[in-house]
């Protein structure tokens, strides 16, 4: 077992671990954060993207034990302190960018690490960036264009196809 | 996955010296190893974190012009950092997979897998770089020995990789969209010596530099100097995803888009 410390969405936690613990294991059954998704668990669809040191990774694919002292931000970090969505959250809502919203905590995690590397990226810049994160229902349209709106960017225009 | 021991030691002696133990294994950003050791096809005693070593982390120029990246260095790193000084192994970097697993796979977990449809094997043996590990360096000609073989003995780590820099250079990558691995990657390096060409993603002994393509030119380098060339022959993968004929087709093809974008 491998003794851990890491802030998670602000808060310090800490606790001994398995050397084999996901990181999307630990948020999920060890701190109760289910709003990070494993839809895969094989790296490949991105709905455990969470924030680490500012970076988005796969949760599914990262050991616990190897992110002591990590500053970690999930999904549930995302919305403003008095609890209204972010503005991220709401173009998501606004934009019609969930349907079942499986992959929404990854969408908007990565979107969020998208929008900090660059604040008015092209619509190919966000689909090049969401290469990574795989949607089953909304063809990624509306996601495209919530991220799109969320940078302050005109979306008027952008017809739904 | 099977439970193992885990270390993350601060020094380059004392990872080998945790990797001497039994079935213990690097770890680089576990891009790789972790899936493999979900599937129980790997299964270690203990898991050696080389993330947390900072002689093995960063991008550097030396004083021969060589861009030096650390063993342990992600793939996001490297495209920012070696922007200026090699942007042809930059953009290659950031074409790698997606973000989130460029912000975790490192270079030296690449090149040890040395997965046949990998990106930095082309980039290393295109630029005929040096593999430097914990105990010699190794010439990249030397170092890719086949599909997921290499030069490495068990228990040595990539300490640093070094790049001569080229006059000019471009990938060309054939994404395989469902895995985003390449289908077919081409890296042509122009050195005042000659140029070099190699080949992801196609031949079943993995990378490969492409002699007849090098030769020509290194004579012109210009798109039309491929032209009379039949494809690489060589056992060329053949999967649900493309037939060898389909590959090596691909590789001229591939070949001439990268001497256009080169310059
Ligand atoms: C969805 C997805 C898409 C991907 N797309 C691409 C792509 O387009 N192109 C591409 O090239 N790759 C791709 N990859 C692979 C990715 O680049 C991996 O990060 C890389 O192959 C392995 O690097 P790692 O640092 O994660 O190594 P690990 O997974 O940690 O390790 C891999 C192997 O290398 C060994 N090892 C690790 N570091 C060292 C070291 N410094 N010295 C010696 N041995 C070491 C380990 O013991 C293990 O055997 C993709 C991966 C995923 C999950
Ligand atoms: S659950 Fe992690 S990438 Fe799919
Ligand atoms: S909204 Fe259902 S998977 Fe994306």
């Amino acid at each position: 077992m491998t003794q851990v410390t890491m802030t998670v969405n602000g808060k310090s936690v800490s606790g001994k671990v398995e050397g084999r613990t996901l990181l999307a294991e630990f948020l999920r059954e060890g701190l109760r954060l289910t709003g990070t998704h494993v839809g895969c668990d094989t790296s490949q669809c991105g709905a455990c993207v969470v924030h680490v040191n500012g970076k988005a990774i796969k949760s599914c694919t990262a050991l616990v034990a190897d992110l002591d002292g990590a500053d970690v931000r999930t999904i549930e970090g995302m919305a403003n302190p008095d609890g209204s969505l972010s503005s991220l959250q709401q173009a998501f809502q606004d934009h019609h960018g969930l349907q079942c919203g499986f992959c929404t905590p990854g969408m908007v995690m990565s979107a969020a690490a998208l929008l900090k590397e660059n604040p008015k990226p092209t619509e190919h810049e966000v689909r090049g960036y969401l290469e990574g994160n795989i949607c089953r229902c909304t063809g990624y349209h509306n996601i495209v264009k919530a991220i799109m709106a969320a940078s302050g960017q005109d979306v008027s225009q952008i017809a739904a196809e | 996955m099977y439970n193992f021991e885990f270390a993350k030691p601060a020094t380059i002696t004392d990872a080998v010296k945790a990797l001497a133990a039994e079935d213990a294994q690097a770890l680089g950003g576990g891009q790789t190893l972790l899936p493999t050791m979900k599937q129980r096809l790997a299964s270690p005693a203990t898991l050696v974190s080389l993330n947390a070593i900072p002689e093995m982390i960063g991008v550097c120029v030396n004083d021969k012009g060589e861009v030096c990246i650390g063993g342990a260095t992600t793939h996001a790193t490297v495209a920012q950092e070696a922007r200026a000084h090699y942007p042809g192994l930059a953009a290659l970097a950031s074409q790698i997979g997606d973000p989130a697993v460029r912000n975790r796979g490192t270079i030296g977990g690449s090149l040890a897998n040395n997965d046949p449809s990998a990106c930095y094997p082309a980039a290393a043996l295109g630029s005929g770089a040096l593999i430097k590990t914990n105990s010699r360096d190794i010439a990249a000609d030397a170092y890719f020995q086949g599909m997921f073989a290499t030069a490495l003995a068990p228990g040595e780590i990539i300490t640093e990789v070094r790049f001569p820099v080229p006059q000019k250079s471009n990938y060309q990558k054939f994404v395989q969209p469902a895995s985003r691995f390449a289908l077919v990657g081409v890296f042509v390096a122009k050195y005042a010596d000659g140029v070099r060409v190699a080949v992801t993603g196609a031949s079943t002994d993995g990378v490969f530099r492409w002699a007849e393509a090098e030769a020509a030119l290194s004579a012109d380098f210009a798109k039309g100097a491929i032209d009379a060339l039949s494809p690489p022959k060589g056992d060329m993968i053949a999967d649900l995803h493309g037939s060898a004929d389909y590959r090596a087709h691909l590789v001229k093809v591939m070949t001439g888009r990268a001497v256009a974008a080169a310059g």
